[in-house]
């Protein structure tokens, strides 16, 4: 069962995510950001709240190369990885809805202004495309555990997997960025990984927290992998 | 997973040497005043990593468990 090749094993990435976290909590509270109107000192939020989506990102792109695999060799095991990167991708995702939803509270949609009513929030398109996004995954979740066959649950969830994830580019990578929207970012490119929309100093702490987030994220996979390895054997040797 | 613990060991020697060191001899300690510099950002911060920390020691532990598991089937 131990594979000692096998990444799931290895410290050193479970040691360098710590440290870059911990380089995220200190540098991102205590490093210069630049002065900015409306944000302020909440800028500091984009080591936090944009390494949500983008570790949710990377972790459902683990997901589908994982699915892909599955349907090349039909290795359960690659079915297991599937789904539990899946898992941790919502979370992200979720946790990435919920620290937004105080950010903007606090910026671009404040309640104490009235030009920011729910119904202009409501038709906001980043947030909707995301929602759709996640909403996918949750199906995904539901339409896989609700199979109880196991090569069938396998075969449909690694192709609807494909489907998912191929919405993910109108969902929050497209066609957000072609509507007007108060969420800022994304306005003819690509946000924070253009060069021109963050400035160098905050590019020192972003680029490791996003590392450090997505290898905490593939962490928490890993060990829940492990875990439906372990139940999995049992099942079989029963 | 012993070389790792030695280092672990060595490094959290040499953190609790620095805070020691910080102590000077006017009466009141360094690292309380800096506790209380840049409007107090820096309790922030403490707490912030403390909650860090507790999160990823729970992920060891978890880790180790889960190692154990295999080990036994």
């Amino acid at each position: 069962m131990t594979n000692e090749k096998n990444y799931m094993y290895k410290s050193w990435w479970k040691i360098l995510s710590v440290l870059l976290l911990v380089y995220t909590f200190t540098g991102g509270l205590l490093m210069k950001v630049p002065e900015l109107p409306a944000l302020d000192e909440t800028i500091r939020n984009l080591y936090f709240h944009v390494c949500m989506w983008f570790s949710m990102m990377i972790l459902f792109t683990i997901s589908v190369v994982h699915a892909v695999r599955y349907l090349r060799t039909l290795d359960p095991k690659y079915d297991i990885y599937s789904r539990q990167f899946v898992v941790v991708g919502i979370v992200f995702g979720i946790l990435g809805y919920a620290t937004g939803s105080i950010w903007m509270s606090y910026t671009w949609a404040d309640p104490n202004k009235p030009e920011y009513s729910f119904s202009a929030i409501a038709r906001e398109p980043k947030l909707i495309g995301a929602a759709i996004a996640l909403l996918i995954y949750f199906a995904y979740l539901i339409l896989r555990d609700s199979i109880t066959d196991m090569d069938k649950r396998a075969r449909i969830s690694a192709v609807y997997n494909i489907f998912a994830y191929a919405m993910l580019f109108p969902s929050i990578w497209i066609v957000p960025r072609l509507l007007p929207s108060l969420h800022p970012g994304g306005e003819g490119g690509n946000p924070a990984m253009n060069f021109k929309d963050v400035a160098g100093s905050m590019r020192v702490v972003f680029y490791p927290a996003i590392i450090g987030w997505t290898l905490l994220g593939v962490w928490i996979a890993t060990l829940k992998i492990r875990l439906v390895m372990i139940k999995e054997k049992r099942l079989m040797h029963r | 997973m012993q070389k790792f613990k030695n280092v672990f060991f060595l490094l959290a020697c040499m953190l609790f040497s620095v805070l020691l060191l910080a102590q000077n001899g006017s009466g009141k300690s360094a690292f309380g005043n800096t506790m209380r510099s840049n409007g107090r950002i820096y309790v922030v911060v403490a707490v912030m990593l403390t909650i860090l920390a507790g999160l990823i020691l729970y992920m060891v532990r978890l880790d180790r468990k889960i190692t154990k598991l295999e080990k036994e089937n």
